[in-house]
């Protein structure tokens, strides 16, 4: 119980909360047909990230999101120069900037200074949800303990505040997010800075990444971001209720996926864990590809269905 | 310590020089030529806006390497075979390929969404296998990590000339077929409607694309190999407009930055070899950005500049020609003007001005006429008002001109 509460609850806590903030942000990503901001995101804000903790020399929230805004403004610069005078396609600018930044990254990561923080290569591909520990948990009773509660891990605390507060801002921002994302021109009409909550979105959209950037990697934030979403899209006709679809299944898979890893081998009798962040990932794939096959939007089944014999 | 005196210096100079190894100078070779296929097919992938499709391609091939390496341990062999994983690579990369494809058929799935759908999930049953490898006490896994982000330094060298054969293989079929690719990257209807497989053409360079991704995963690894195939040809957009001279210039962008890359990794054992190759590629871009001379940023504030002063030039002429010889009230126009010797300390037109005057003048009333009649019969790239119009502007809208103010 003890090796639960200290290992497997806080990880599949943190799992869950990186899926649900990255499900939030990409149901409107995947509406605005922006899924590969994400992607960008992710890799382009590695350099940022770096200069945060060398700077401040840990690990807390706040640098590593301030050094990740920089980057992506930087990253935003550049991808508006190559367009504008290289006259490139906006996927190859992106494509440029991205992998030039998150390379630039990789070797600052390298150069030693960042060891010191305990950061490398390993954790920003794959994440590092396997060491999430809270180890002041003693027992079932530590759940209500404040004392025990303040050692949470500090992963857990930043993705729990971060989702409740993009929760609030969207319950509490409902209709105008919802205006501004499908109808810009009758938002601004109404009266509603449609600007301002696109931009929004794009923010809450990079704070969801640099925050599960660190429990689930960067290539797999990309997968929380795209597939939940898309699934829920093809299932749901509603925006509310593809929002609430998109957050169920990213809430299943993060505990699925984490399940599985870290308890399937075992029950399969091989005393193994596997990588968890991977795990869910692939299960949101499979899941996409589930709803993909199934679905009446064009779907392979409804297709062959349709078919007369 | 200074970073010249010290050992890293001494070992890249070492490395760049040749001297470190036969080994280490195949390798480097070898990678090399694998930038230049990379950086000339890489031309058409970001001709065709294929870039982000690439991406997902790379990404789905890390499930097919483990388990390509799963099946090479259970067949008993001792170590990674590379053509082994390439194959597996390869199978992985094209299910990925077809995965995005199916979801695109989807209306309610756009194609960005596809691509990061697949690209992240393959990536993450990837990294799930490669979990489960790192538990088993196989030979050669360790080496596997080098898929992710490139180790050139690790490869042996009978790895390196099977990259640079099947890598010079691919060099060459873009080079035969570089007519075919570059008719049916720019004009599709034409190529289809003189009879051309244009499916076929496509089919063709998607398959060069995939195999050079798979043939530099090793090196550049897989997280960052669609920067060779793409950072160099967007430096070498910079140069020219003719697809000739970018293939060109972005092969040897490529090779540089892979040579450079493959160098910096066995002077700095720690830094992964596809992040250097990728920042040589990138410092290319950098550089091509600001200091290519017709398309780079100084170069186009520059021209821009002397447009104006030009244009500006040849208004005050015409002015003069018509008796007004009032100097520009624009000081940077006025210092133009008193270096090209038009004017006099005064300001007053010198006798040079005076005598080119006419001329200029006839020369701009024709342009402003032909702007006014027909517009879109103005060739692009010419400078308006500056170039002789006669020379430059079709013979037949000069006569209709010159006729009606006759």
């Amino acid at each position: 119980m003890t090796t639960f509460l200290q290992i497997d609850l806080p990880a599949a806590l943190t799992a869950l909360f990186a899926t649900l903030v990255c499900a939030l942000a990409g149901n409107f990503l995947v509406l605005r047909r922006e899924a590969l901001l994400g992607d960008a995101l992710s890799h382009a804000v590695l350099p940022g990230i770096v200069v945060g903790f060398l700077l401040s020399g840990t690990r807390a929230a706040l640098p590593m999101i301030l050094g990740a805004a920089g980057a992506a403004v930087l990253a935003a610069v550049l991808v508006h120069f190559v367009r504008r005078y290289g006259r490139v396609e906006p996927g190859a600018a992106l494509g440029v900037v991205f992998t030039v930044m998150f390379a630039l990254g990789v070797v600052m990561l390298e150069q030693g200074a960042a060891h010191r923080v305990d950061l490398d290569p390993d954790c920003v591909l794959y994440g590092q949800l396997e060491t999430v520990i809270w180890l002041a948990a003693q027992g079932p009773g530590s759940l209500i303990d404040p004392a025990a509660l303040a050692q949470l891990p500090r992963e857990l605390v930043t993705l729990a505040v971060t989702f409740s507060i993009l929760a609030a801002l969207t319950a509490w921002f409902w209709k105008e997010i919802k205006i501004s994302t499908f109808d810009p021109e009758l938002a601004t009409s109404l009266g509603i800075p449609a600007n301002f909550f696109r931009f929004g979105v794009t923010l809450a959209a990079a704070v969801a990444t640099v925050v599960s950037f660190e429990a689930v990697g960067s290539i797999l934030v990309v997968a929380m971001l795209v597939c939940p979403a898309a699934a829920a899209r093809l299932v749901a006709n509603r925006f509310g209720s593809q929002l609430a679809v998109a957050l169920a299944i990213a809430a299943f898979t993060a505990i699925a996926g984490y399940t599985a890893a870290a308890f399937g081998p075992a029950a399969l009798g091989a005393p193994i864990a596997l990588n968890a962040a991977g795990m869910i990932a692939a299960l949101a794939g499979c899941i996409l590809g589930v709803a993909a096959l199934f679905t009446r939007h064009g779907g392979p089944w409804r297709r062959a269905a349709a078919q007369p014999a | 310590m200074t970073f010249i005196g010290s050992e890293a210096f001494v070992r890249l100079v070492e490395v760049f020089t040749l001297q470190a190894g036969y080994n280490a100078n195949t390798v480097m070779a070898g990678t090399a030529v694998l930038g230049a296929a990379a950086g000339v097919v890489g031309t058409f992938v970001f001709l065709r806006g294929r870039a982000l499709i690439s991406d997902a391609l790379s990404h789905a091939t890390l499930p097919g390497i483990v388990l390509a390496f799963l099946a090479g341990s259970a067949l008993g062999f001792q170590t990674r075979s590379l053509p082994l994983l390439l194959v597996g690579a390869t199978l992985s990369g094209l299910v990925g390929v077809l995965a995005m494809h199916a979801l695109t058929r989807i209306r309610r799935i756009t194609e960005d969404a596809a691509i990061g759908a697949v690209l992240g999930s393959f990536f993450g049953l990837g990294v799930v296998l490669l979990s489960y490898v790192q538990t088993l006490s196989a030979g050669g896994q360790a080496g596997l990590h080098h898929f992710l982000l490139g180790q050139a330094a690790a490869m042996a060298r009978s790895e390196a000339i099977t990259i640079a054969v099947l890598a010079a293989f691919a060099l060459i079929l873009v080079v035969l077929f570089f007519k075919e690719f570059r008719l049916a990257a720019f004009d599709r209807e034409f190529a289809a409607g003189i009879g051309w497989p244009v499916s076929a053409i496509d089919l063709g360079m998607a398959a060069l694309g995939v195999a050079v991704t798979v043939i530099g995963l090793q090196t550049v690894g897989l997280v960052m190999i669609v920067a060779l195939l793409v950072v160099p040809p967007v430096a070498a957009r910079f140069w020219s407009n003719d697809v000739k001279v970018i293939a060109l210039v972005a092969g040897v962008v490529g090779a540089f930055s892979a040579f450079t890359g493959a160098a910096a990794s066995y002077a700095f054992t720690s830094v992964p070899t596809g992040a250097a190759i990728v920042l040589a590629a990138g410092a290319f871009a950098v550089f091509s950005l600001f200091f290519a001379p017709k398309r780079g940023i100084i170069g186009v504030a520059f021209a821009a500049l002397r447009f104006r002063l030009d244009l500006a030039q040849a208004r005050w002429l015409s002015s003069v020609a018509k008796g007004n010889e009032a100097a520009p009230r624009d000081p940077l126009v006025r210092a133009y003007l008193r270096m090209a010797g038009l004017t006099g300390g005064a300001g007053m037109p010198t006798a040079a001005a005076r005598a080119s005057a006419p001329e200029v003048s006839r020369n701009l009333d024709l342009w402003i006429a032909a702007l006014a009649r027909r517009p879109e019969s103005v060739p692009p790239g010419v400078r308006f008002g500056i170039d002789r119009a006669r020379d430059v502007l079709p013979s037949d809208l000069i006569a209709e001109i010159e006729g009606r103010a006759a």
